[in-house]
C-alpha cells in the first residue's frame, strides 16, 4: 500500500481533536497503530545508505592523486618523495592525474565508472591543527566560526526531529547513525544528543569486532563487573537489532588482513545487507600524519604512506565488491574526508607537514564517475610558505549527497549546512523520490511558524515540575530561558519567542522537564 | 586465516560469572601501605564519592588517624531546612507565617498539601547536605541507619515527625545503637510508620513488635530464634503510646497500656517482663524488653553483619562469620552498644583494605550521583540562594528516585533490598531500566548539565583535569583520571584506543593535545581551541562514565 493510501484509509471514521500534522487532523492513536506508523516515518523516505570515510591525520593528497599535467612541478617541489611518472597507475580516458601505485583497487574502481576524484576540496583561511580543522570538517563551520554540532546529526536531526524521545518505535526500530569506533563522532552531534551509537563499546558489541573486553579479575569487584557487563549488553537499546542484522549475513566476499579500515567496512556491509535502515555509517583509518619518511627513499612506491593508500584502496575495494555480491550496490555511497591534505613541498624528512586542499573520493554504483575539477598546479618556484588553494568548499560535497543522495528537500538543505553551498555533479539523482515533510517520534516541543521572520510560538509539553525553554544559537550559546519555572499541572503549553535584533539562522530551542530533553530547530530568515 | 574462519567469525563470549573468593583477613589493624590507592577505598565506602581534595587531605595520615577524624565528625549538625515552597491560596490552612527562607520544622500545621510540600523540602534539604558532606562518616551511617530503621515519608505523611526521625538518625549516627533503638522505639514518625500509635490493651497491632525483633535488632539468621509468642508479647509492653501532632512528639497512656505481665520464650530465656501501671509503665517496660533483647548474643551479630554490608561486601560466608563478624560483634558487646569502636575495628581492619574487599560494591543511585557531583566539584549556589540550590537537589533526589532509591521512601520497612536480599544483593541495583538511566544522568551531566533558576550546575571535565598532576600528558590525564573515578582500570590496550580515538582525533602523536591542552590553559580564550579541548575532556569523562568499571566503588 502507498503511504497516501495508508494516511487516507486510517482517517476514516477518525474522532477530531485539535492535533495537526501537515494539515491533518489526527485523533490520539497508539504508537503502533497503522497511522501512528505512517506518521512516525522519516521526514524523507529513502534506503539510501551514506558511509563516511574519515583518513585521520592529514591525507597526502598530492601523493595520493599525483598531478600528471604539471609532473614536472611536482617533482620539484617535492624531489625526495615524488611518485615516478611511470609508476602512477593511469586512469582509462582521463590523463591529468593519477593514482599512487599501491591503489590498485580504486583504479579499477575508477575504470569501472563508480570513484568521483573530486580534486582540491577545502575551505577558505584553513586551520592547520589537527583537532580544529577535525572540528571544521566534522561540523561543516566556518573557520573563524565554532559551532557544536556535526554536519551528519543535524541532517538525522532533521529526518528523526525528535529523536531519543519515543525511539526506538515501529517504523525506526534501528540505530539512526552507527560509528564503527569507540566513540561516536563531532560528525554525528545533534543539537541536543549524538545521533550515533558507536559499536566498539566492548560490553556491547564486542563480538561484532571480534575483540574482547577487558578480563575482569577473579576477585568480588571482578564478579560485580561481569555482572553489570552482562547487563550493559543485554540493555543496549539497539543491541538486538543491531546483532540480528549481522547474524543475517553469513558470507560476504573476502576483504584485506590486517587492515582495519576493511573490518570496519566488512561490518558496515554487513548491517546494511541484514536490513538495518540505518542512513549514515562512519568509519575511520589513520594516522596520515607523515611528518617524516612517508616514502622509502630507495623505492618512493612504497612506505608508511603507501601502505596507508594501499589500506584505503584495498578495503574499498573490498567493500564495493562486497556490496555488490550482496546485491546491495544500489543503495550505497560512499565518500573520504580528511581533515586537510599536506604542504606541496616536502621537507627534508622526507614527509610533509599539514597543509591545506587535497582531493575526496566519492564512490559506489550511483556515483558520476570521473574526476572533478581542474588539475591542483604546483608553482614552479613552491616555497615552503605555499598551500594549494581550494577549488570545492567541501559543504558542497556534503550538500550535494544530502541533496541528491539523501534526498533531503533542497529548501532545508540552508538550515542543515547554516549556508547555501554550490551542488556538484556527484551522483546519479533518478532515484530520490522527494517527499513531504513529516513528523516522527514524540513531539515534546514543536514551534510555529518556522522558519519565522521575527517571533514564533513554542508550544511544549511538561509532565509538570521544573521545565525549562532555553533559546540557544548555532554555537551553543544560550541566548535566553525562556521558560523556567515550576509547573503544577502537565500539558501543553505555550510561550512566544521574539528574536528581536537577532540575526538571521538557526536556533534551537530546547526543552528540558527534569530528566527529559528534546530540541526543536528553528530557522530565522529575513 | 582461512577461508572458514573468515566467512564465519569465532564469536567471542563475555565472561559468564567469576567465582570470587571472600578475603580470608580478619580485623588485625592493617600496616601496608597506606597511599592514595587506600585512601580512595576508604572515602569511597565512607563517604559519598572521593573527592581529589579529601583524598590529598587524608594521604597524608596513618590509616588510624584517618579512620579516627572521619569516625569524630567536628562540624555541628546542620541547620534545619528552609521554607522554599511557594504556598497556593487555595489551602485549608496555609504557612503564611513562615517566612521564606526560614524553617518550617517547628510550625504545626495540618494542611495536607503543606504537609507534602514540606516532605518534599526535607528531601531536597537532605540531598543538599548529602552533597555539602563534610570529610567525616556522618553522610554514610545517616543513611545506614535511614535503611536499617526503615520509614517512608508518603507514608508518615508528617513533614514535621519526618524531620524530626530523621534527625534522631542523624544526631546518633555514630552514638550507641540500644539509645538509638529506644528513642526510635517512641519516634512520632516510627509510632505513625509502623502503627504503634494505634497499639492498646484491648487491640494490640503487633507491627512494631515484630520489626522491632525481626529488622531492627535479631534479624533473621539461623540463630535469631524468637516466636510468634514473643512478637505478641512485646507487642503488649509497647502499647500506650500515643502521638500529639500539635507539639510534635509522642506520650504515652496509661489507661491503653496493657499491664499484665508478659512471658517470652527461651530465646529470651524465658523472661517476664512485669507488668507496670502508671505514666512511667510505659517507659520502664520498653526499657525492660530492650534490656532482654539486647541481651542476646544475635543483636550484635545481626548489626555487625548489616555494618559489613553496608562498608565491605554482601557475602558473609563461614570465613567472614568468623574473623569478622564474630569478633566485631564482642567489640560491639564489650562496648555497650557503642557504634564507633566497631566502624573503628572495621575500617582499619586488614580485611577492609584486602585486596580482594576492593571495589567490589555497586554503587547505590545515591552513591553514583552524588559521588560524581562530589568527585567532578560541581559548583552549586551560595547557601543564601537556597532557593536555587533546592530546586537542583530536587532533580538530583528525582534522578535517584528514578533509579530506585527514593531517599526518605525505600520500598518497605526492611529497607532497600540490595542489603538484605540474597542472592543478588548489590546487584539488585542494577537492571534493564536502572542501568541505561546511570548511563543517562551521567551523559546529560557532562554534555547539557541542568539549569534551574537560569544559574546551571554542570559536570566541567576540563576543570576536574586541571585538577590532575599533568593533564597535558594524555597518559596521564587517562591514569590519573582513572585512578580517582575508577576501582579496577582499563588495560594499556583499551586506555591507548581511548586516548587516540579521543584525545588525539586519531592521531598517534601525543604531542597534539599537549599543545591544545597548553593553549588552552595559556589562552583560554582561544574560543576554537578552548572548544576543543573542553569537548575532547567532556567525551573522555562521558565515556568513563558510560563503562561498566564505573559502578564500582
Amino acid at each position: 500500500m502507498k503511504r497516501s493510501e495508508f494516511l487516507k484509509k486510517s482517517l476514516i471514521s477518525s474522532a477530531i481533536i485539535p492535533s495537526f500534522i501537515n494539515g491533518f487532523s489526527v485523533k490520539a492513536l497508539g504508537a503502533d497503530s497503522p497511522l501512528m506508523r505512517a506518521l512516525q516515518l522519516p521526514t524523507t523516505e529513502t534506503d539510501h545508505v551514506l558511509v563516511i570515510v574519515q583518513l585521520q591525520g592529514g591525507n597526502d593528497g598530492l601523493n595520493m592523486v599525483i598531478p600528471l599535467e604539471y609532473f614536472s612541478n611536482y617533482v620539484n617541489a617535492r624531489p625526495n618523495i615524488f611518485i615516478p611518472e611511470d609508476k602512477v597507475l593511469k586512469f582509462n580516458n582521463y590523463d591529468k592525474v593519477g593514482l599512487n601505485p599501491a591503489m590498485t583497487g580504486l583504479q579499477t574502481m575508477f575504470n569501472d565508472g563508480k570513484l568521483k576524484v573530486i580534486n582540491s576540496v577545502g575551505y577558505p583561511q584553513p586551520s592547520f591543527s589537527h583537532f580544529r580543522a577535525t572540528d571544521i570538517w566534522m561540523t561543516g563551520s566556518d573557520s573563524n566560526n565554532v559551532i557544536n554540532t556535526g554536519w551528519a546529526g543535524r541532517y538525522l536531526n532533521y529526518e528523526y526531529p525528535n529523536f531519543p524521545n519515543g525511539y526506538p518505535n515501529s517504523s525506526m526500530r534501528d540505530p539512526l547513525a552507527i560509528q564503527i569506533g569507540s566513540i561516536t563522532s563531532l560528525t554525528l552531534q545533534g543539537p541536543a544528543v549524538s545521533m550515533g551509537m558507536s559499536i566498539s563499546n566492548p560490553t556491547s558489541f564486542y563480538s561484532l569486532l571480534n575483540s574482547t573486553p577487558d578480563t575482569a579479575p577473579a576477585t568480588p569487584a571482578g564478579k560485580e563487573l561481569t555482572f553489570i557487563r552482562q547487563m550493559a549488553q543485554q540493555t543496549q537499546a539497539y543491541a538486538s537489532v543491531v546483532k540480528s542484522a549481522a547474524n543475517a549475513v553469513t558470507k560476504q566476499v573476502i576483504y584485506p588482513t590486517s587492515n582495519s579500515l576493511g573490518d570496519q567496512l566488512k561490518i558496515v556491509a554487513r548491517l546494511i545487507k541484514g536490513g538495518l535502515k540505518t542512513r549514515v555509517y562512519m568509519v575511520s583509518y589513520g594516522s596520515f600524519d607523515t611528518h617524516a619518511n612517508q616514502v622509502n627513499a630507495l623505492d618512493k612506491t612504497t612506505g608508511t604512506h603507501a601502505n596507508l593508500l594501499k589500506n584505503v584502496s584495498d578495503a574499498l575495494k573490498a567493500f564495493q565488491d562486497d556490496l555488490q555480491y550482496l546485491g546491495i550496490e544500489d543503495r550505497v555511497v560512499g565518500m573520504t574526508f580528511s581533515e586537510f591534505g599536506r604542504r606541496m613541498k616536502s621537507n627534508a624528512s622526507g614527509g610533509t607537514d599539514h597543509g591545506a586542499a587535497a582531493p575526496c573520493f566519492v564512490f559506489g554504483k550511483n556515483v558520476l564517475g570521473g574526476v572533478l575539477g581542474d588539475t591542483p598546479n604546483i608553482p614552479a618556484n613552491v616555497t615552503v610558505a605555499d598551500n594549494l588553494p581550494f577549488q570545492y568548499d567541501f559543504r558542497s560535497i556534503y550538500g550535494t549527497l544530502l541533496s541528491n543522495w539523501l534526498c533531503v528537500d533542497d529548501n532545508s538543505l540552508q538550515q542543515l549546512l547554516l549556508k547555501n553551498y554550490q551542488q556538484l555533479p556527484l551522483v546519479n539523482t533518478a532515484s530520490c523520490n522527494k517527499v513531504n515533510p513529516n513528523a516522527s517520534g514524540i513531539n515534546l516541543i514543536t514551534n510555529y511558524p518556522n522558519p519565522f521572520t521575527s517571533s514564533t510560538t513554542i508550544a511544549y509539553t511538561t509532565a509538570g515540575g521544573h521545565t525549562l525553554i532555553q533559546i540557544i544559537d548555532g554555537s551553543g550559546r544560550v541566548i535566553t530561558n525562556l521558560v523556567d519555572k515550576e509547573i503544577t499541572t502537565a500539558g501543553i503549553y505555550s510561550i512566544t519567542f521574539n528574536s528581536g535584533a537577532l540575526p538571521a539562522g538557526v536556533y534551537y530551542a530546547r526543552l528540558q522537564n527534569m530528566a527529559l530533553q528534546q530540541v526543536r530547530t528553528m530557522l530565522k530568515v529575513r | 586465516m582461512d577461508r572458514r574462519a573468515f566467512l564465519f567469525p569465532k564469536k567471542t563470549t563475555l565472561q559468564t560469572t567469576i567465582t570470587a573468593p571472600t578475603p580470608s583477613t580478619g580485623l588485625t589493624i592493617y600496616t601496608g601501605t597506606f597511599g592514595e590507592d587506600e585512601v580512595i577505598h576508604l572515602l569511597k565506602r565512607t563517604m559519598f564519592g572521593a573527592k581529589k581534595a579529601d583524598i590529598d587531605y587524608f594521604k597524608t595520615k596513618t590509616v588510624s588517624h584517618a579512620v579516627d577524624e572521619l569516625l569524630n565528625p567536628t562540624a555541628p549538625l546542620p541547620a534545619p531546612p528552609v521554607k522554599e515552597y511557594t504556598d497556593t491560596t487555595a489551602l485549608t490552612q496555609p504557612d503564611t507565617n513562615i517566612a521564606a527562607g526560614t524553617t518550617w520544622v517547628n510550625d504545626y500545621n495540618i494542611d495536607g498539601t503543606i504537609q507534602s510540600l514540606r516532605r518534599a523540602s526535607f528531601k531536597k534539604w537532605w540531598m543538599g547536605l548529602i552533597i555539602n558532606q563534610d570529610r567525616s562518616i556522618r553522610e554514610k551511617m545517616t543513611m545506614f541507619w535511614h535503611n536499617h530503621f526503615a520509614t517512608e515519608t508518603n507514608n508518615i505523611g508528617n513533614g514535621n515527625y519526618c524531620y524530626k526521625h530523621h534527625t534522631l538518625l542523624r544526631t546518633n549516627a555514630l552514638g550507641n545503637f540500644k539509645t538509638l533503638t529506644r528513642a526510635v522505639t517512641t519516634d512520632p514518625g516510627m509510632l505513625v510508620y509502623l502503627n504503634g500509635q494505634y497499639n492498646t490493651a484491648n487491640a494490640p497491632d503487633e507491627n512494631y513488635g515484630r520489626e522491632l525483633q525481626e529488622l531492627f535488632c535479631c534479624g533473621k539468621g539461623i540463630d535469631s530464634q524468637y516466636t510468634e509468642t514473643d512478637v505478641k508479647a512485646a507487642a503488649k509492653v509497647l502499647t500506650g503510646w500515643r502521638n500529639n501532632a500539635s507539639v510534635m512528639s509522642s506520650y504515652f497512656t496509661s489507661s491503653i497500656h496493657d499491664s499484665t505481665n508478659k512471658q517470652f520464650s527461651a530465646f529470651y530465656n524465658n523472661t517476664i517482663i512485669q507488668g507496670k501501671t502508671g505514666t512511667t509503665a510505659g517507659n520502664l517496660e520498653i526499657d525492660a524488653l530492650l534490656t532482654m533483647i539486647f541481651s542476646t548474643q544475635e543483636v550484635a551479630k545481626y548489626i555487625c553483619r548489616r555494618l559489613y554490608r553496608w562498608f565491605v561486601y554482601y557475602d558473609i560466608d563461614a570465613t567472614v562469620e568468623a574473623n569478622i563478624i564474630t569478633p566485631l560483634a564482642n567489640i560491639l558487646r564489650t562496648n555497650n552498644y557503642d557504634i564507633k569502636p566497631v566502624l573503628s575495628a572495621l575500617l582499619k581492619s586488614e580485611h577492609f583494605f584486602d585486596t580482594l574487599s576492593k571495589g567490589s560494591q555497586i554503587k547505590s543511585p545515591v552513591d553514583l550521583v552524588v559521588g560524581m557531583c562530589r568527585e567532578f566539584n560541581v559548583a552549586f549556589q551560595p547557601d543564601t540562594d537556597y532557593v536555587t540550590n533546592y530546586g537542583m537537589y530536587n532533580y538530583l533526589v528525582s534522578w535517584v528516585t528514578n533509579m530506585q532509591q527514593s531517599i526518605g521512601d525505600p520500598p518497605d520497612v526492611s529497607g532497600w533490598k540490595a542489603y538484605y536480599q540474597a542472592p543478588q544483593f548489590y546487584e539488585i541495583w542494577i537492571n534493564a531500566d536502572t542501568l541505561p538511566k546511570r548511563n543517562q544522568f551521567t551523559d546529560i551531566m557532562v554534555v547539557n548539565g541542568y539549569t534551574y533558576n537560569g544559574k546551571k550546575v554542570i559536570v566541567d571535565g576540563s576543570e576536574f583535569a586541571k585538577t590532575l598532576p599533568n593533564p597535558s600528558d594524555p597518559n596521564a590525564l587517562i591514569d590519573d583520571s582513572l585512578k580517582y573515578l575508577y576501582r579496577i582500570s582499563l588495560s594499556a590496550t583499551l586506555k591507548a584506543q581511548i586516548k587516540k580515538d579521543i584525545l588525539l582525533s586519531g592521531q598517534i602523536t601525543d604531542g597534539y593535545w599537549t599543545d591544545a591542552w597548553n593553549t588552552f590553559i595559556a589562552t583560554p580564550t582561544n574560543t576554537a581551541n578552548t572548544t576543543t579541548v573542553k569537548n575532547k575532556v567532556r567525551d573522555l569523562y562521558k565515556y568513563f562514565m558510560d563503562l561498566s568499571e564505573y559502578q564500582l566503588a
